[in-house]
């Protein structure tokens, strides 16, 4: 079980509820800051123009001002431009690991409903086992075996979500296949493939944007995780995780070097969920 | 087979969470003590499982073992002490026999030595664990309370509160942990003063661990609860009782909660699984003794022994967290206990 | 809930007794603004101690709103208005929510439909019922005890001992109802508010629960029945009043209401009830003729009964129950279908009249016995060869919604549908099946659209409908459009499951009369699976009956119908809601 497929669920529930249409508040914030996140992970000197690793000891420890946005860390260094920067970082550590994990569930969530019972069995049985390293326990296993890194730490997030991803594919495309509508497919003649690529696949993978867009939120909180435990990304990379690890040491003195990378890491977690129920109502209506 | 329930499948029934759902599919339907026999087969089975994964996954480790044993690769180690230590620790031994070993070894509890600390990895964590359970527990227990608070409060029937509920829990559930914990001291110990940014091993240090862990729980919790408290209370059980002349607490205590409440049960293994993440990481930013720091030392320096250690406790806390979330459910839902 | 007196002055006041459990004057609901909206107005009626009166009409006529109303019930946004609400002679217009609660169980009851959701899945059924007790009296729990008791015996629910332990889902259908009726009226309420209490329950459950209503009217409570159905009310109801669009159009005693109706709403309601109604005659009046029922002396139109279509030999399927012994569904079943005629299949909920339909269409494999199609083996063939008579076999399902791809459009379901049907006429897919050189001519990819236009003509919907989803239509136009699915194919045969039960009595004629239009232009044959006497008495040539998986009686209609053999045929056949 995984925070996504809680979501997943939410979301389902919240549509019977609330058949909304129009963009609200929320969505609309969401998404002019995941706008601001694309553009900042490919062009970060658009939104910032400094350089990310550029020192200035004169200027260090600055509280936030004019200049200065977010303030200033322990060489000077802008902390606006060191977050933006690691827009890109982080984001493409939140996206692999989100492809790997959505990939995996998806073989595993497939094999399972659709190779018969043995597979079904077999593969219910190790999902089982997996559920049983639970949240980051897999995650640091991983590591313990490849070593800490950016790279590992992207696996090891993948890997820990994948079982999650797998029991959500796995019990969508059985509700999928033995839902009525397939049943009607066949009474009219469609041939097994026909169903499968008419009825099955759509409905399977259209709600997949919707976990993917959930679980890129969560795999960056994730992936942070490792990093502020120094099992990521490490410093003085501007990822923000590995950011917020170095902020710590200066907690007492300089609140603003853990808060602001703390700030963007939550800010897109919420953008994701916002999005991804978004997505979700949209895809229920449309 | 009955005639109502023909066509009565819908593509969005993956997940039902509602109060209306007919009896779960894992309805129990065994003799108790099958039931029992079953169980007990399965949680041997998954760690047996877990132990054979990490037996293997170790092996993928670079290096040799021995090295690591006498200080990691780089320290000066004679040959004849490598071959001591291999001899000691069984490596020279074929693989299967080393995996037989161990598995022998995992069954009589004896967890080996650690690396690092030069001290046996058994009593050791059960000194850790005390620590971690306590954390834990007070954490779901507090979690609960919010998640319930929220919700009923969020649900009075004004929309701004619904809203303001609902928007209160996504950020909750987005917070993650490490940032929590950092936000939590500036502002209590660092700007107020009114507790101690490291925990101590009095109950004030425990305050702000356990919110830690609480908040964001309290977020999924929360949400899953305000959403099945809102179906319940707009259905049809709902309004006979109404009509009955029942008020709103009634309907809420009697009727609605307990509905809300069977869901957010049922998640109770995915919560144990989140609240030891967070140990992990409330553990080392408060220095608190557990389970979790020991965890994250041990990845840290490759010490075998306690990962595996730490592992096998964690899959068996999980194991029976599942049998407990089953129980809670088997009370909370007779609909599972009618043969 | 705001409430005020509405400017209007005192109408003609229905023709009502003097004494008046419930009087209701002027009555207008609506919601969100008050004033705006109104989804009932000007409703007048009363009701006397010991009296029925049947609020009837199509759903959303605002049946459901009214009885609420009257319990202080419609909800959060609905606003009220009216010259004069009583209930027991005193007006309880504008009260407080408190002062509802303390009448709420006490001077008023609510029974809504479906108890299976309206009773707590979670809470004994002993505890629903003592609710009313434990919130109205001071009565100690061995009190209240020894009155959910009588409650239940008199509601017809013996050995109450073990009855209040049990919950809503460990009930039958009919029990669950009488349970649901027992928690309202164990204060004995002197009025009592009935919101559809039969819908999707058996003919013979039915007929038990109209009995037990009738016995609390014969104790003095006053009853407000709310009903889609004419045939259901007219068996307790002492005045029926009919409702259209929020208003009242016709109100009346029962017996001159159903024999001289005099308006438009209540004669097109009183014509669609199919039971007693021959084959043949329509249900729905086409607006110029105004009389209720139009005989057409079409029936020799029919094509004369040819060949066998449609024929099971002895099928029989077991399941295997959660407590591991085995129960038959269908216990050995064999009927034949003869060509342009419709057989009815009729039965109670549990006799394995579904699973027959699924046996049928060949998405169940039967543990024995056979399904052949046109003469071929149709359920012993592999799917691959059955492919190749799935055309001639077209399919309608009660819930017509769920059988449609949630993501695609009406036209986007039809196009498949007609796409299907053009590629498996092709010459080398037909192989040794019927030749269908019909499918072919002139079926091109461009044609399909043409196709489309012309189903959705065949079954009366605008062509308007095909970029809406079938989520966003209405039951009877889901239900057509399920239809003109079906006949894509041009099939010989259609196999109708429940094909109106989840429909209103107008909105089922409506379908009915289509589905014998079609089967006179194109000589379909139909095998028609229902609960509905009524419904299989007016489509079927010949009947089966069902019971537990087995047929007990089979004949041309008017012998079975008119003379029952069997036992459980004539205790259904007694049971059926008539309007004489």
């Amino acid at each position: 079980m995984s925070e996504l497929e809680i979501q997943a669920g939410l979301g389902r529930l919240e549509r019977a509820r609330t058949p909304r249409r129009q963009i609200g508040v929320a969505e609309a914030l969401a998404l002019a800051f995941a706008l601001f996140l694309v553009v900042a992970a490919f062009v970060p000197s658009f939104v910032a123009p400094g350089d990310p690793l550029a020192i200035d000891p004169l200027s260090a420890f600055q509280a936030p001002n004019p200049g200065h946005w977010f303030g200033t860390d322990e060489s000077g260094r802008d902390i606006f431009t060191r977050v933006s920067h690691g827009t890109g970082g982080s984001l493409a550590i939140g996206t692999l690991a989100t492809a790997l994990g959505l990939g995996l569930g998806i073989l595993l969530g497939t094999m399972a409903g659709m190779l018969g019972r043995v597979v079904d069995f077999t593969v219910n049985r190790f999902l089982e086992v997996m559920f049983a390293f639970p949240g980051l326990l897999l995650a640091l296993l991983v590591i313990l075996v490849f070593g800490p890194g950016a790279q590992t730490a992207t696996v090891a997030v993948g890997l820990a979500t994948a079982p999650g991803y797998a029991r959500i594919i796995r019990a969508q495309l059985i509700s999928v296949r033995s839902s009525a509508f397939v049943e009607a497919a066949t009474v009219l003649g469609r041939g097994p493939w026909q169903i499968l690529w008419r009825h099955i696949l759509p409905n399977t993978l259209a709600p997949l944007f919707v976990l993917g867009t959930l679980g890129i939120g969560q795999a960056i909180v994730w992936a942070s995780a490792l990093s502020y435990l120094g099992l990521g990304a490490a410093p003085p990379a501007a990822e923000w995780g590995a950011m917020l690890s170095a902020g710590r040491t200066y907690i007492t003195s300089a609140w603003w070097m853990a808060f602001f990378p703390g700030l963007f890491i939550v800010l897109t977690a919420i953008t994701a969920t916002s999005l991804g129920r978004a997505i979700e109502r949209r895809l229920r209506h449309a | 087979m009955t005639d109502a329930a023909a066509g009565a499948h819908r593509p969005d029934g993956a997940r039902s969470v509602g109060p209306d759902r007919a009896v779960p599919r894992r309805a129990l339907r065994l003799s108790v003590p099958a039931l029992v026999a079953a169980r007990l087969a399965g949680a041997v089975f998954v760690l047996w499982a877990v132990a054979t994964i990490t037996f293997f996954a170790v092996r993928l480790i670079p290096g040799d073992p021995a090295e690591a044993i006498l200080g990691g690769p780089g320290s000066q180690t004679s040959p004849e002490a490598l071959a001591a230590v291999r001899a000691q620790y069984g490596l020279d031994q074929p693989v299967l026999v080393q995996y037989l070993a161990q598995l022998g070894r995992l069954a009589t509890g004896d967890f080996g030595r650690s690396y690092a600390l030069r001290q046996d990895v058994a009593p050791l964590l059960v000194g850790q664990l005390g620590g971690t359970l306590l954390l834990a527990t007070l954490a779901l227990v507090v979690a609960w309370f919010f998640a319930l608070l929220l919700a009923t409060w969020s649900t009075r029937g004004d929309r701004l509160a619904r809203r303001i509920g609902s928007g209160l829990e996504i950020v909750a559930a987005a917070l993650p942990h490490f940032w929590l914990a950092t936000a939590l001291i500036v502002l209590f110990s660092v700007w107020l003063g009114w507790l101690p940014p490291i925990s101590t091993s009095g109950p004030a240090g425990l305050v702000l661990p356990v919110l830690t862990l609480a908040i964001p729980l309290a977020g999924f919790l929360g949400q899953i609860m305000r959403e099945s408290l809102l179906t319940a209370l707009e259905s049809p059980f709902v309004l006979s009782a109404r009509a009955r002349g029942e008020g709103e607490r009634g309907v809420r205590w009697i009727h609605a909660l307990r509905h809300a409440s069977l869901p957010a049960i049922s998640l109770s293994g995915w919560a144990f699984g989140s609240l030891i993440s967070g140990a992990v990481v409330v553990e080392t930013i408060f220095a608190r003794p557990g389970l979790g720091r020991t965890m994250l030392n041990a990845v840290t320096v490759r010490d075998v022994p306690v990962v595996i250690g730490v592992v096998m406790i964690v899959a068996a806390g999980y194991i029976l967290m599942t049998v407990a979330t089953d129980l809670a459910q088997w009370i909370a839902d007779p609909r599972l206990r009618r043969r | 809930m705001s409430q005020g007196t509405h400017p209007v002055g005192h109408r003609s006041a229905a023709p009502g007794p003097l004494v008046s459990m419930l009087r209701v004057r002027d009555l207008t609901v609506g919601f969100g603004q008050p004033g705006e909206n109104p989804v009932v107005s000007g409703l007048s009626f009363d009701i006397a101690p010991g009296e029925c009166l049947a609020l009837v009409g199509e759903s959303g006529s605002g049946k459901s709103v009214t009885a609420r109303s009257l319990i202080g019930l419609a909800g959060d946004t609905a606003w009220l208005e009216a010259t004069e609400l009583a209930i027991n002679g005193n007006d309880v217009l504008g009260l407080t929510e408190g002062e509802w609660r303390r009448r709420r169980g006490r001077d008023v009851g609510l029974v809504l439909q479906d108890a299976l959701v309206s009773l707590d899945p979670l809470r004994p059924i002993g505890r629903e019922i003592a609710d009313s007790l434990r919130l109205h009296t001071t009565l100690d729990r061995a009190a209240r005890r020894e009155r959910v008791q009588d409650v239940l015996k008199r509601v017809g629910l013996p050995d109450g001992r073990t009855r209040v332990r049990q919950r809503s889902g460990e009930l039958s259908g009919g029990q669950r109802q009488r349970a649901l009726i027992a928690a309202a009226i164990a204060l004995d309420p002197p009025l009592l508010l009935v919101d559809e209490p039969t819908t999707a329950l058996d003919v013979t459950v039915q007929a038990q629960i109209l009995e037990l209503l009738e016995s609390l009217k014969a104790r003095g409570t006053a009853i407000l029945l709310i009903s889609h159905d004419l045939a259901v009310v007219g068996r307790i109801a002492d005045r029926i009043a009919v409702m259209s669009a929020g208003r009242i159009v016709e109100q009346g005693r029962t017996a001159r209401l159903l024999a001289a109706p005099r308006q438009e709403q209540t004669r097109r309601m009183i014509a669609a009830i199919p039971v007693d109604k021959p084959r043949g005659t329509r249900l729905t009046a086409p607006p110029a003729e105004a009389s209720p029922v139009v005989p057409v002396v079409a029936l020799a139109a029919m094509p004369a009964p040819g060949e066998v279509v449609l024929e099971t030999i002895g099928l029989v399927k077991n399941f295997r129950q959660p407590d591991g012994t085995v129960m038959s569904a269908v216990d050995g079943i064999s009927f034949q279908l003869a060509r342009g005629t419709t057989l009815g299949l009729v039965g109670e909920s549990g006799s394995g009249k579904t699973t027959t339909a699924r046996l049928l269409l060949a998405l169940s494999r039967p543990d024995a016995g056979e399904v052949r199609v046109l003469g071929r083996p149709f359920s012993a063939a592999s799917e691959r060869e059955r492919r190749r008579l799935r055309p001639e076999l077209g399919a309608i399902y009660q819930d017509a919604l769920s059988s449609f791809d949630p993501r695609l459009t009406v036209g986007a379901v039809l196009r498949d549908a007609v796409r299907g049907a053009r590629r498996q006429a092709r010459p080398w897919f037909a192989g040794d099946g019927p030749e269908r050189p019909d499918l072919q001519v002139g079926r091109t990819a461009s044609g399909d659209r043409a196709r489309v236009l012309e189903l959705l003509d065949q079954v009366s919907l605008p062509s308007a409908l095909l970029s809406r989803r079938p989520l966003s239509l209405s039951g009877g136009q889901r239900q057509r459009v399920g239809i003109a699915r079906a006949l894509a194919s041009d099939p010989q045969i259609l196999v109708c499951d429940e094909p109106v039960s989840a429909l209103d009595v107008t909105v089922q004629a409506q379908v009915l009369d289509l589905l014998d239009e079609l089967q006179r232009e194109r000589g379909l044959s139909l095998l028609v699976i229902s609960h509905d006497l009524g419904v299989i008495q007016h489509v079927s040539d010949r009947v089966a009956v069902m019971l537990a998986g087995r047929i007990v009686e089979t004949g041309p209609t008017e012998q079975v119908f008119g003379a029952p053999v069997h036992p459980y045929t004539r205790s259904l056949l007694a049971a059926v809601p008539r309007l004489a």
